[in-house]
């Protein structure tokens, strides 16, 4: 499967120079996703997530340093012409944000934004373009979509911003699609019809899709692979069922722990994870969860812990004292 | 559990009306509403954004008129009193926030955030005033000695939550509104403030209004749970009771949307419907009924009434899940 990779992500590397001193805001980060999958990435924040899919898409701040490489449907994307970019990112790379209000233009109609993408991409003429415009609002669940035409970002909901922001990534039929906490500034039960949108429409014009997401719960049910990120590094990988059934890494386990479960009595106290992340600009020597792991031992301290195959090679973590690992298991 | 208090509730609120003028528009942001709050307890508010759920929580403090209605803090109106009695009656109610840094002013010095609630109590003697604000910055879990001189850029948002938590709890208060304080937080601080929260109760014998759009956070805290829809009360009963057999298809339909961490669980294939209507001009009859799979006619013409369904537990529908 790795040898067909849509986007492979290869020792990636972020630094970003501050007042005080180089923050590493990604530290050599190893992914691949083959096309048609989806790929979870979840973190709290700070955990370098979005400067993860940031370094993908090539829109990194500029005085930030990338390192490594990112491989996409056979090119590197770090050596790529802003003008092969453009294309790129126009045609084969769409993002949806987590803010719609500010991924849109508020001075322009939802119709002119679309139907701008559709002629300029794709070259469609006006009335193809307006009559794929009104088809795509359809199918993101837009009602009336021909009035939404002329209507302002401003003038839709929350809800209804985000789907115009997922059609207009959608228009040119992307094969991966970054989706980079497209619901976290929405109501549950409008996240819920975001989300099942997303998965409906990552199956049927079989995309490649990346969810990052600070809820576990997102992710649960909807993608092939999850990573988890914890300041700046990626400690554990796996398919979605195995890390949810037999996670390696203690801070997965007090992620999950962490949130709150509808079936637990009121008033039981929460296994809290004590302390907080690292200063970024202070990187530890040893294992970054290690001032806050219930489980760390002096070597966490001293040493690093690689990202290391457990059971089978796709499931990966990083840690030196890892849960519930059966015996015999090492390599 | 707390079958004492329910006597005479500690807050109490009858039929507040609670509107925005907007343009020559008015929206019904509250309409109607009316609960109680036992002394000790723990009632959870949950609604969607735009429900309603934070007028109501600021309306009980009287920090936005209603239009109608009252509500009753230890057996007196608030909504009747004004000017120094309002000001008293303010010491015994506080309000924690959403953004925890935002509601902090950045230029001022921990000790001095702490200490403000007491110098407009008119506590006058300044070593009195550090001492009882050591005393709570302690009780919260920051250390005084290395907190009050500093300002509120230098800490992270779990912690302006706690410095926060103890802003509100400095003047011994015996009801707080929280409103979303955890919704801003990220996973692994937000429950750390929750059993704070919670430690603070027990200790300081409050009352609490919990608003949250988060059910699961809701249920971790609260004793009682009210569902608020677009500015009326849908349901409320006893947590455990409420989340296991809601009776409002709008409760059920947030139960379901909730994601959960467990791959095996496929989510909900049919949720909700749409998005709510405008409080502008809400659909007639059962604000409901446009999003829900059981409206007919009669939730067109009648507003249904907070009605008994099992003990303890009431609901605002024609056609309850029973």
């Amino acid at each position: 499967m790795s040898n067909a990779a849509l986007l492979s992500v290869e020792d990636v590397a972020v630094d970003l120079p501050t007042a005080r001193g180089n923050l590493r805001a990604v530290d050599r980060v190893d992914l691949a996703l083959g096309a048609g999958k989806t790929l979870g990435i979840v973190g709290e924040s700070g955990c370098g997530k979005t400067m993860l899919s940031r370094a993908i898409l090539q829109l990194l701040p500029k005085k930030a340093k990338l390192t490594g490489r990112v491989m996409f449907d056979g090119q590197d994307l770090a050596r790529c012409s802003a003008e092969t970019l453009r294309k790129l990112r126009a045609r084969s790379l769409a993002v949806v944000f987590q803010d719609p209000m500010t991924s849109l233009n508020p001075v322009l109609t939802v119709g002119t934004q679309l139907i701008e993408t559709l002629q300029e991409h794709l070259e469609l003429d006006a009335l193809s373009a307006r009559r794929r415009s009104v088809e795509l609002l359809a199918a993101v669940g837009i009602p009336a979509p021909e009035q939404r035409l002329t209507q302002y970002p401003h003038q839709l909901s929350g809800g209804m911003r985000q789907r115009v922001a997922i059609a207009i990534a959608l228009s040119c039929e992307p094969k991966l699609l970054i989706a980079d906490e497209p619901t976290t500034a929405l109501d549950v039960t409008i996240q819920a019809q975001i989300l099942d949108l997303l998965a409906r429409e990552q199956k049927r014009r079989q995309m490649a899709m990346i969810l990052i997401t600070h809820d576990l719960g997102v992710v649960a049910g909807r993608t092939d692979e999850v990573a988890v990120m914890y300041a700046g590094r990626v400690v554990e990988r796996a398919p979605t069922q195995i890390l949810f059934k037999q996670m390696h890494m203690p801070y997965t386990e007090a992620l999950l722990a962490a949130i709150p479960k509808l079936d637990t009595a009121p008033h039981t106290p929460l296994p809290a994870i004590s302390g907080r992340p690292p200063d970024p600009t202070r990187p530890l020597k040893g294992c970054s969860f290690a001032p806050r792991c219930r489980y760390a031992a002096s070597r966490c301290e001293a040493e690093k812990p690689l990202l290391a195959s457990a059971e089978t090679a796709s499931h990966q973590y990083a840690c030196f004292h890892p849960i519930k690992l059966a015996a015999g298991v090492g390599a | 559990m707390m079958q004492q208090a329910a006597t005479s509730p500690l807050l109490k609120v009858e039929n507040l009306v609670v509107e925005y003028v907007v343009g020559n528009k008015i929206v019904h942001a509250v309409s109607d509403v009316s609960l109680g709050i036992a002394r000790g307890e723990t009632l959870g508010l949950v609604g969607e954004s735009g429900c309603g759920k934070s007028t109501l929580g600021r309306a009980v403090l009287q920090l936005r008129a209603p239009v109608s209605g009252k509500v009753l803090f230890d057996g007196e109106n608030l909504t009747a009193m004004q000017g120094e009695a309002l000001r008293k009656m303010r010491r015994r109610v506080q309000l924690i926030f959403q953004d925890p840094i935002a509601s902090l002013n950045p230029r001022r010095r921990i000790g001095d955030i702490v200490a403000e609630p007491l110098v407009i109590a008119g506590v006058k003697d300044a070593g009195e005033r550090q001492d009882r604000v050591c005393k709570v910055l302690n009780a919260v879990g920051l250390d005084p000695a290395l907190v009050m001189g500093r300002l509120p850029h230098e800490f992270s948002g779990g912690q302006c939550q706690r410095i926060c938590i103890a802003r509100a709890l400095v003047l011994n208060p015996e009801f707080i509104v929280c409103d979303e304080p955890v919704s801003a937080l990220d996973v692994s601080i937000r429950a750390q403030i929750l059993n704070l929260l919670e430690e603070m109760k027990t200790r300081f014998g409050l009352t609490l209004l919990f608003i949250a759009h988060d059910l699961a956070v809701v249920k971790a805290v609260s004793d009682r749970v009210a569902v608020m829809y677009l500015g009326r009360l849908c349901e409320v009963g006893p947590s455990e009771q409420l989340f296991a057999r809601p009776a409002h298809p709008y409760t059920a339909l947030l139960i379901e949307a909730i994601p959960v961490p467990d791959p095996d669980v496929r989510p909900a294939e049919h949720v909700a419907v749409g998005e709510p209507p405008s409080p502008i001009a809400p659909p007639s009859g059962c604000r409901f009924r446009t999003r829900c799979p059981r409206g007919d006619q009669k939730c067109a013409d009648e507003v249904p009434e907070l009605r008994a369904v099992r003990p303890g537990q009431y609901a605002a529908c024609h056609h309850p899940l029973i």
